[in-house]
């Protein structure tokens, strides 16, 4: 069986979460079309780190190392991944719905003539066939898609197929990648972190998002310290209505004209609900609701609330949740 | 400097939408449609550049029913020179609406092919770097802002966690995301203006997008939860809920 491929995304020589994740649902795949999973990783001094995706499920791990591929690079990336899916003439390929994921996937289906779907969100076989399921309009609707032909592109969302270990380990073979910079017609010059960002909203298992409801970009700061109450595994979200007030930038809009996510938990404190911000998180496992308003629309989707003011509210969660995990 | 951006109609956000009777579309009666509110940032980046050029063309292109002609002059309103819409029948996606834009854009002269990053009705986010990858041309996917120098252009793309400073060689494709160019509205003048300007009208022929809508649902509708409580002492029994019940801490 010629396998499942997986695209492995790195960053500063680090294996992303996302990459695990994508190994993950090939693994899973592979085991219901009984073929074999196979990871590509692409870039510079990653050797080393590659090897970990066997602990996912990977089989092999194939690396491609270049001093080109210090940063991503689409034309590059494209040009080995496509040629790796046609030699190898993989089933289905899946890469992360990551910013790296959703600007290379598409390339490599244009470059290989075949379909793509992106933020898929299952994936399961139905008589042979790899169907994937994606939310449309904003979430309103689930699509489930199936390839006519070739090898199908599928772009898997974040936080939907968690990692899990595998006791077998894979092995690591040495991917003979030649490009040359010089051929690109774009290349990335330079990587600017953002401001206060450690974890991005589009990836945090918890989300602590904050609104109109606050009052004011200094009240911002309660939603900070809550986030931070969860010892660095949340992030902080915004309305889009505090983005446009210029109290929070544009990285951490959740909804429409923002991110989608899809976190385990999201805390909405101020956040009154609109249609467009429900088209950016209405596939968060757990939503809870704080708002002081309860006729407020996000009360209709949250699965809990609590009605009052933010200003005492937020601290007693942030002592409350330090208290838990201490 | 010449500028090609490519619009979509959309049902509107706010639109309540009924699966049609085949489970594989969705009606369009009783919807009304917009102008795609990313490729509004990709009209507006256009405008703005040629204006800050002081010369040069916008091109509007659609692939679509006739229908989308009415999106096409909402982007000659805003300021778009003139528009192209590649008719097809019925809906086309990802791959197979690239191909169309390709096999249009491939004989025109320009310096600049801009896209909303994605559409609010697919939510692909494809049709910009597949057209960019059938024109071999570089690109770049969830721009905020850019400038043009020297027949170069530096986008800055949005990553987890900051962004990518990318130069690009012209021509190149950009998808564009909220950021610098907050559209502008169409001015009453823009808009009689926009009834003058040339819109192209040519048939074109959407083949096999390589994947296939087998059926569309509806989500599980998302049950209204409950009130823990008012104010600050409902914290502790909203804590207790989300690691006894939910599980999630």
């Amino acid at each position: 069986m010629p396998g499942i491929f997986a695209f492995a995304e790195t960053r500063d020589g680090e294996i992303r979460k996302v990459s695990q994740e994508v190994v993950t649902a090939a693994r899973k795949l592979a085991d219901a079309l009984g073929t074999e999973v196979h990871a590509v990783v692409l870039g510079s001094g990653i050797a080393g780190a590659a090897a970990e995706l066997g602990r996912y499920g990977a089989d092999k791990v194939f690396v491609g190392e270049a001093a080109a591929f210090d940063k991503y690079s689409a034309e590059g990336f494209t040009t080995v991944i496509s040629s790796f899916i046609k030699e190898h003439g993989c089933d289905v390929a899946l890469f992360p719905a990551s910013s790296l994921g959703k600007d290379l996937a598409p390339r490599v289906a244009a470059r290989l003539g075949s379909g793509y779907s992106s933020d898929v969100i299952g994936l399961e076989v139905q008589g042979g066939a790899v169907v994937a399921t994606r939310p449309e309009y904003g979430g309103k609707l689930l699509s489930q898609v199936a390839a006519t032909g070739g090898t199908p592109v599928f772009s898997v969302r974040a936080n939907v197929f968690l990692p899990v270990e595998n006791a077998k380990a894979g092995t690591v073979e040495t991917l003979n990648v030649s490009v040359n910079e010089a051929d690109f017609g774009a290349i990335v010059r330079e990587i600017k972190a953002g401001a206060a960002e450690k974890l991005d909203v589009g990836e945090a298992g918890i989300i602590v998002a904050g609104g109109r409801g606050l009052g004011s970009p200094e009240n911002f700061k309660l939603v900070e310290d809550l986030a931070a109450a969860f010892g660095g595994k949340a992030a902080v979200g915004a309305s889009r209505a505090v983005v446009d007030a210029g109290w929070r930038p544009h990285a951490e809009q959740v909804g429409q004209t923002g991110k989608t996510v899809a976190p385990t938990l999201y805390i909405a404190a101020g956040i009154s609900g609109a249609i467009q911000h429900l088209a950016g998180m209405r596939t968060a496992r757990y939503i809870v609701a704080i708002n002081k308003d309860p006729e407020a629309p996000i009360f209709k989707v949250a699965d809990y609330g609590i009605v009052g003011d933010l200003n005492e509210i937020l601290p007693r969660m942030a002592d409350e949740v330090r208290k838990m995990l201490a | 400097m010449k500028s090609i951006v490519c619009v979509k109609r959309v049902p509107d956000t706010e639109a309540r939408l009924r699966i049609a009777g085949d489970e594989k579309s969705v009606e369009a009666a009783g919807v009304k449609f917009v102008l795609n509110p990313y490729d509004e940032f990709a009209v507006e980046a256009a405008l703005k550049h040629k204006e800050a050029a002081g010369s040069g063309e916008v091109t509007a292109i659609s692939v679509g029913g006739a229908e989308s002609a009415e999106t096409l002059r909402t982007a000659l309103a805003m300021g778009a020179d003139n528009a192209v819409l590649l008719k097809t029948a019925g809906r086309a996606e990802g791959l197979a609406v690239a191909r169309v834009l390709a096999e249009e854009i491939k004989g025109r002269e320009y310096d600049l092919l801009l896209f909303g990053m994605k559409a609010i009705d697919d939510d692909l986010q494809a049709v910009g770097p597949m057209t960019a990858e059938l024109l071999g041309i570089p690109a770049a996917s969830a721009v905020t802002e850019f400038s043009v120098a020297d027949g170069r252009v530096t986008a800055h793309r949005e990553i987890e966690g900051g962004h990518e400073v990318v130069e690009l060689r012209m021509p190149c494709a950009l998808t564009m995301t909220k950021g610098a160019y907050e559209p502008r509205y169409a001015s009453l003048k823009g808009i009689m203006a926009a009834k003058k300007k040339p819109l192209e009208e040519k048939a074109a022929t959407a083949g096999d997008a390589g994947v296939e809508t087998r059926k569309l649902s509806y989500p599980s509708e998302r049950q209204a939860g409950r009130i823990v409580g008012q104010g600050a002492d409902a914290v502790p029994a909203l804590l207790k809920l989300l690691r006894e019940e939910a599980k999630v801490l």
